[in-house]
C-alpha cells in the first residue's frame, strides 16, 4: 500500500479548502460553504452507496433527522449549539439504525423503493406536524441561537466567516474519518459484500451486520451535516426532507465517482455551479438533474474520478 | 342508508378500477422486463397534461382519449431504446435512470406546460338517476373504459401469441430469444403499452382532478402499493389490490388527512416488503 500520495493529495486539497476563504468574493465564499456541507452529506452517502453498494433513495431522512434534531430544541427549548449538535448527529444514527435493521431485510432492487418510502413517510411527517416544523416555511433560528462559547471567546455561528470555517472543519473531519473506514478492514468488507456477496459470506462475514453498521455511520454523518447546516445557516425547512434531497447526494456521488473518497467533493462542486447557472435561465432548472442522472447512468458509470483512477491514478483510494 | 352504501361502492369501484389502469401498467414492466420503473407516474401525468392540451386546442376530448396515449407510448418507446437498452434493464443503472428520465418529463412540462393546475370538463354532463341519488354518467364511462382496457390486457397477455411470448420473456430471456423471441421488441412493446395504460388513466382522470406536473407522485404510490400487496408483478393480484385501495379510500378519507393516508400507504409499501425479504423481482 503505498498511501504517501493519497495521503498528500487529500492534506493539500483540505488545506487549499482552507485558504480559498480568504480569497473568495462574497458570493463564491457561500456557494463553497454551502459546497463544503453537502459535500460531508455526500461523503456520508457515499460510504453506503460507493462503497458497500446499496442504493438509498432516502437519504434526506438522515439530512433532515439532523437538521430537525438540532433545530428544534434551540427553537423550542433555547438548547446551547453544541449540544444541539450532538443530539442532530444522534437523531441521524438513531434513525439510521431503526431503519437499516428494517430496509437490509429486502435486499437487491428492493433496497430502493423501501428507504424511498421511508424517506417519504419523513418528509410526509414534517407536513403532519406542521404546527411543530411550520414545514415549506421553516424555522428561523437566528434569534434564538446562542453563540457558541469556547473558553473566553463567543462565537456567532451564523456569522458567514465562522460558518465557512464550521464546514470546512466538520468536512476535513469527514474525509478524514471516510478515508481511515476505506482503509481500514470493515471497509474492505464492505467493498468485497458489494463485490461478491456469496464469497464474503462463505469466508464469515455476516452481510447484515457489516451492513447495518454502514447504514449507521453514513446515517450518523448526514445528520452531523444536517445538524450542522441548520445551526450555522440558522434555519431548518421541510424542503431538506424532500425526495430532491435524496436525489441529489446520489447524483453527487455518481457525478464525481462512486467510490471514491474525494468524487462527492467534485460532483457537489460541480452540480452546485451547474444548478446556480441553469436556475438563472428557467425556473425548470431540475431538468439539470434529470439529464445529468440519465446521461451519467449511460455514458460515465464510472464518474469523474472513478475514470481518473481507471486511466491514470492508480492509487486514489 | 342503503344509498350511501350504493354509493360509497360505486365510487370505490370507478377509482379501484382507474389505479388498476395505471398499476397494471407497473405491474407488467415489473413482472415482464423485472425493472422498476419510477418514472411510471410521470407517464400518468403527461397522459393527464397532454389530455388538457389536445382537448383545449381541438375541443375533443375523444380525440385526447386516442391521441395522449398513444404519445405516451411513443415517448416510452424511444425512451426504452435510448436509456432503458443500453443499460441492459439492470436493476440498479435502470433505477437510476427512470428516476432521471422522472426529473427530465416532470421538468420539461413545467417549462411547457407552467405551474398551473388545470381540468377540463366532463364530455360526458349529466346523471344517472338511481332511486337514491344521481350519478354522473361520465364517471360511469370512465369505469367501464378501464374495465374494458384491462380485459383487453389481460387476453392479450393470457389468450394471444404475443402474450405467450411476453410470458416466455418473463420466464427466461435466453431461452426465449433462443427459441426466436425477439426479446427486445416484446421488452419495447410492453414498456410502451405499461406506460399507455398509465396514460389512458391520466387522461380520464383529468375531468375529475386537475392535470398538474406533480400528480405523478401520488400515482407512482398508489401504484406500488397495489403492485407489492398484489404480489409483485401478478397481473390478478394488481387489479384485486387496486380494488381493495378504491374501496378502502373513501373509509380512509373520513378518518385520516390526505398526508396521514399517504403515511400510512407508505409505511405499508415498506413493511410489506420488509415483510417479504428478498428482492423485488425473482432471479434478477
Amino acid at each position: 500500500m503505498t498511501g504517501g500520495r493519497a495521503l498528500a493529495l487529500h492534506l493539500g486539497v483540505a488545506a487549499v479548502l482552507g485558504v480559498l476563504q480568504f480569497v473568495l468574493p462574497p458570493f463564491h465564499h457561500g456557494m463553497v460553504t454551502r459546497i463544503l456541507f453537502f459535500s460531508t452529506y455526500a461523503m456520508a452517502y457515499n460510504l453506503l452507496f460507493g462503497y458497500a453498494g446499496l442504493l438509498s433513495l432516502g437519504h434526506a431522512m438522515f439530512f433532515a433527522a439532523g437538521m430537525y434534531g438540532a433545530g428544534l430544541p434551540v427553537y423550542y427549548l433555547g438548547m446551547g449549539s453544541g449540544s444541539a449538535f450532538l443530539l442532530g448527529l444522534g437523531s441521524g444514527l438513531l434513525l439510521a439504525a431503526a431503519v437499516g435493521a428494517a430496509s437490509l431485510r429486502a435486499s437487491g432492487s428492493a433496497f430502493p423503493v423501501v428507504t424511498m418510502m421511508f424517506g417519504q413517510v419523513s418528509y410526509l411527517l414534517t407536513l403532519h406536524f406542521n404546527w411543530i416544523t411550520f414545514a415549506d416555511q421553516g424555522l428561523v433560528l437566528v434569534d434564538r441561537l446562542l453563540p457558541l462559547h469556547l473558553g473566553p471567546w463567543s462565537v456567532p455561528l451564523t456569522d458567514p466567516a465562522v460558518r465557512y470555517v464550521l464546514a470546512w472543519g466538520l468536512f476535513t473531519v469527514v474525509l478524514w474519518v471516510s478515508l481511515w473506514i476505506v482503509r481500514s478492514p470493515f471497509g474492505r468488507i464492505l467493498v468485497a459484500l458489494r463485490e461478491h456477496e456469496e464469497r464474503a459470506r462463505m469466508m464469515g462475514y455476516d452481510p447484515f451486520r457489516y451492513r447495518w453498521v454502514a447504514v449507521c455511520l453514513s446515517g450518523g454523518v448526514a445528520g452531523a451535516a444536517g445538524a450542522a447546516y441548520a445551526l450555522s445557516f440558522g434555519y431548518v425547512g421541510n424542503a431538506f426532507a424532500s425526495i430532491l434531497y435524496s436525489i441529489y447526494p446520489l447524483l453527487w456521488v455518481l457525478l464525481g465517482g462512486a467510490g471514491t473518497t474525494l468524487g462527492p467533493l467534485v460532483g457537489v462542486l460541480l452540480m452546485t455551479y451547474a444548478v446556480d447557472v441553469v436556475s438563472g435561465f428557467t425556473s425548470a432548472y431540475l431538468v439539470v438533474v434529470g439529464l445529468a442522472l440519465v446521461l451519467v447512468t449511460l455514458g460515465f458509470p464510472q464518474g469523474i474520478l472513478g475514470r481518473v483512477r481507471a486511466r491514470w491514478w492508480r492509487w486514489l483510494p | 342508508m342503503t344509498g350511501q352504501l350504493v354509493l360509497a361502492l360505486l365510487e370505490g369501484t370507478t377509482s379501484g378500477l382507474l389505479v388498476a389502469l395505471t398499476s397494471v401498467g407497473l405491474a407488467l414492466a415489473f413482472g415482464i422486463l423485472r425493472i422498476v420503473n419510477v418514472a411510471h407516474g410521470a407517464f400518468f401525468m403527461l397522459g393527464a397534461v397532454l389530455a388538457w392540451g389536445i382537448t383545449t386546442a381541438t375541443g375533443s376530448f375523444l380525440l385526447a382519449l386516442s391521441l395522449a396515449p398513444v404519445s405516451v407510448m411513443l415517448i416510452a418507446a424511444v425512451m426504452d431504446r435510448l436509456v432503458l437498452r443500453p443499460v441492459r434493464y439492470a436493476s440498479g443503472p435502470t433505477i437510476v435512470a427512470t428516476l432521471g428520465l422522472l426529473y427530465v418529463l416532470e421538468q420539461l412540462t413545467l417549462a411547457l406546460y407552467g405551474p398551473e393546475a388545470r381540468a377540463v370538463a366532463a364530455p360526458l354532463a349529466g346523471t344517472v338517476e338511481l332511486p337514491w341519488f344521481g350519478y354522473s354518467i361520465y364517471k360511469l364511462a370512465v369505469g367501464a373504459v378501464s374495465a374494458f382496457l384491462l380485459l383487453g390486457t389481460w387476453v392479450v397477455v393470457t389468450r394471444t401469441s404475443l402474450g405467450l411470448r411476453m410470458r416466455a420473456t418473463q420466464q427466461d430471456p435466453e431461452i426465449a430469444q433462443a427459441f426466436g423471441v425477439p426479446v427486445y421488441r416484446i421488452y419495447s412493446l410492453t414498456f410502451a403499452t405499461s406506460a399507455g395504460l398509465a396514460a389512458v388513466a391520466g387522461v380520464l382522470v383529468v375531468p375529475l382532478q386537475q392535470a398538474h406536473y406533480l400528480m405523478g407522485l401520488d400515482a407512482l404510490l398508489v401504484s406500488f402499493m397495489a403492485v407489492v400487496l398484489g404480489g409483485l408483478g401478478r397481473i390478478g393480484g394488481t387489479v384485486a389490490a387496486s380494488f381493495l385501495i378504491g374501496w378502502t379510500d373513501g373509509i380512509v378519507s373520513i378518518f385520516f388527512t390526505p398526508t396521514l393516508a399517504r403515511i400510512v400507504a407508505s409505511l405499508i409499501v415498506a413493511f410489506v416488503l420488509v415483510a417479504r425479504g428478498g428482492g423485488l423481482v425473482e432471479g434478477s
